[in-house]
């Protein structure tokens, strides 16, 4: 006993270590990825590329939130999709009242008409704007509808489903649903929605042309300053005494509610956290692309969130990041050669990230640089700490 | 008689139709350290379970302080003042030790607080002082999973600690010890009884004599028997369950 101290000593010393090495790895972590998305990418890449890159960060949003619920609360969310859809269409109907208000064409259509409807819903033969869609007229309103109504709605529906200890597998199915639901509405009420074409042709923001270089590359940087922001978020809530409830909720959410802590609580807060990006991202996504589509809300989509956050590592906040760089990058390559392998080669990587690389490419990274630095290290520990420490 | 702090009163309970605690009636006083045995299936967990809120009774009052606990849920009654210690331990495996104490302690359990949550001195040198306590304190930067069985059942005591419960539950404390670690496990629970009430469930008769005031046998749900652990041993009823068993 008595001899053992200094040791353990020693090995407490090397936890200390390793823990402010893992803060220093993380800023590391977050000051490179800033310079790939401000300084490398706007450069390497032309407007069109860079255009395809803001769209995928701006479904990175989506991944970093599912770091969040997924890695660390361990709620499977398979309708992230449904809140990247309400951010998406609240800025889509902002857009589309503005640009048919001002813009010329959309002035030709409607005085063609004798209506100053948007274009589908003359199509569609709808004569009245909707209520819901008026307070869509104002910037005012869009801006907080996008960054509450999402969150508000996650953390009701979700304290209600984890009130009643519904979690796990049945979590994800529901979820599953509301995803589904929302594009089989959107799709069904062509009129309102735009159903299966989605609302585009989209000209100005407040005014601001969106089609010229310096927009998108101001909105692109817009979206990049916005995502690491989410990124700091989200570590500032795991280093936070809820992030260890939540991963103590994850591991043993039993125990939690005899340490005095209503888990259903800090799952509906995460929850609604990600759902906060989601919609963020959702309404970036629209902004830069044009386009609020149901095919970017339904079971598909969401499931291929969570796979950018596999890939990436579902433990990395940054990783979530990359992952949706590239597995993005990835679909544009193959879809524009093999269109219809696509889903295959999704499906096959999402198989081969969940059965050899459980913690996706960060954990890949963090296994390599453990072989080089912790084993050394061990050695020179007693055996009895030695066998927990390698798993 | 001095004031109780547990009253259980006509507590039962079935699963499937099985009466596992049947009519039961249970007091504990302030400051008693009381050992609960019985053979296996006799309602022992059961018991625990129905005080701390895991398992709703079918029947029954069960009166803590001020407090009806079989009105109240988990965390309700964690935080009116009951701690809960598991069979298997229950510990939270990837965070360290020193932060499985930390979520313990019993302040900012809500969303906004636990999120601006900061440590301060007091959190610290109540650490210290429980990890002293609980012979874990060398190894507070590391994570659970690496303990021992007999340091986790340790740093479960430890979590308890930190709530500062006024009374204490504990199902087998000692499984998977060594003698030297029971021993020592007993020194720890002869030391924390003082100013709160602590049961423990344990089939360790030889550590049961070590910590027991008083000692009381379930049998297939009810109970058989209720007084020193020299009068229990003595009890021919109890002789008759543990050896006809």
């Amino acid at each position: 006993m008595a001899d053992g101290v200094p040791l353990e000593r020693a090995g407490e010393a090397a936890a200390a270590d390793l823990h402010d090495r893992g803060i220093w790895i993380g800023r590391a972590g977050l000051a490179i990825l800033a310079v790939i998305l401000f300084a490398v990418l706007p450069f390497a890449l032309d407007v069109f590329r860079l255009g395809l890159a803001a769209k995928y960060l701006s479904l990175a949003f989506c991944a970093v939130g599912i770091v969040l619920i997924w890695g660390y609360g361990g709620i499977l969310s398979l309708g992230q999709g449904a809140f990247f859809g309400l951010g998406s269409y609240m800025m889509a109907m902002f857009l589309k009242l503005e640009s048919t208000s001002s813009g010329s064409s959309a002035q030709a259509l409607s005085s063609f008409f004798g209506s100053n409807l948007p274009d589908f819903m003359v199509w569609n033969s709808v004569e009245t704007l909707p209520w819901w869609w008026e307070p869509f007229h104002y910037v005012r309103f869009t801006i907080p509808a996008i960054l509450l109504l999402p969150p508000l709605l996650a953390f009701g529906f979700g304290y209600a489903i984890f009130r009643k200890r519904v979690g796990g597998v049945y979590f994800s199915i529901i979820t599953l649903s509301l995803s589904a639901i929302m594009s089989i509405m959107i799709i069904g009420q062509q009129g309102v929605t735009g159903g299966v074409n989605g609302i585009n042709d989209f000209r100005t923001f407040m005014g601001i042309d969106l089609n010229t270089d310096d927009a998108k590359r101001a909105m692109y940087f817009i979206t990049c300053g916005l995502l690491l922001m989410c990124v700091v978020a989200g570590s500032f809530i795991l280093k936070s005494r809820l992030g260890k409830v939540l991963v103590a909720i994850r591991d043993r959410e039993d125990r939690v509610r005899f340490s005095g802590y209503d888990p259903a609580l800090f799952k509906a807060f995460i929850f609604a956290v990600a759902a906060f990006f989601s919609s963020l991202g959702g309404a970036m996504f629209t902004i830069q692309v044009g386009l609020a589509s149901p095919s970017l809300v339904g079971i598909v989509p969401s499931i291929e969130m969570v796979i950018y956050a596999a890939v990436g590592g579902r433990l990395s906040l940054i990783g979530a990041v990359y992952g949706a760089l590239l597995v993005g990058a990835a679909k544009t390559l193959f879809s524009e050669n093999f269109v219809e392998y696509w889903m295959y080669f999704i499906g096959g990587l999402f198989v081969f990230v969940v059965m050899f690389l459980p913690h996706g490419l960060a954990g890949l990274l963090e296994r390599i640089r453990g072989y080089r630095t912790i084993l050394p290290k061990l050695s020179r520990l007693p055996d009895s700490q030695r066998g927990g420490a390698g798993k | 008689m001095s004031e109780m702090i547990l009253s259980v009163e006509d507590l039962s309970v079935s699963f499937d139709g099985f009466k596992v605690v049947d009519k039961l009636a249970f007091y504990v006083e302030k400051d008693e350290l009381r050992c609960v045995i019985g053979p296996n299936g006799a309602g022992k967990t059961t018991l625990l379970d129905m005080i701390c809120g895991k398992t709703k009774p079918s029947n029954g009052r069960i009166r803590f302080k001020n407090y009806e606990l079989t009105q109240m849920i988990e965390y309700q009654i964690t935080r009116a003042g009951v701690g809960r210690k598991f069979q298997n331990p229950s510990v939270y495996e990837d965070l360290t030790v020193f932060e499985n104490l930390e979520i313990s302690y019993p302040e900012k359990r809500g969303i906004l607080g636990s999120l601006f949550f900061k440590r301060d001195e007091e959190l610290i040198r109540k650490i210290d002082k429980v990890a002293n306590q609980i012979f874990l304190h060398e190894v507070l930067r590391h994570k659970a999973a690496q303990l021992s069985h007999g340091q986790k059942q340790w740093l479960e005591i430890g979590m308890l600690l930190m709530q500062d419960p006024e009374l204490l539950l504990l199902d087998e404390p000692v499984a998977g010890m060594s003698p030297r670690e029971r021993e020592q496990t007993a020194e720890l629970l002869n030391g924390i009884s003082k100013g709160r009430s602590i049961v423990v469930i344990e089939h360790d008769m030889a550590f049961v004599r070590m910590i027991a005031h008083k000692v009381t046998v379930l049998h297939q749900g009810r109970l058989l028997a209720e007084g020193s652990m020299d009068e229990v041993q003595g009890d021919e009823r109890v002789k008759e369950v543990y050896l006809g068993h």
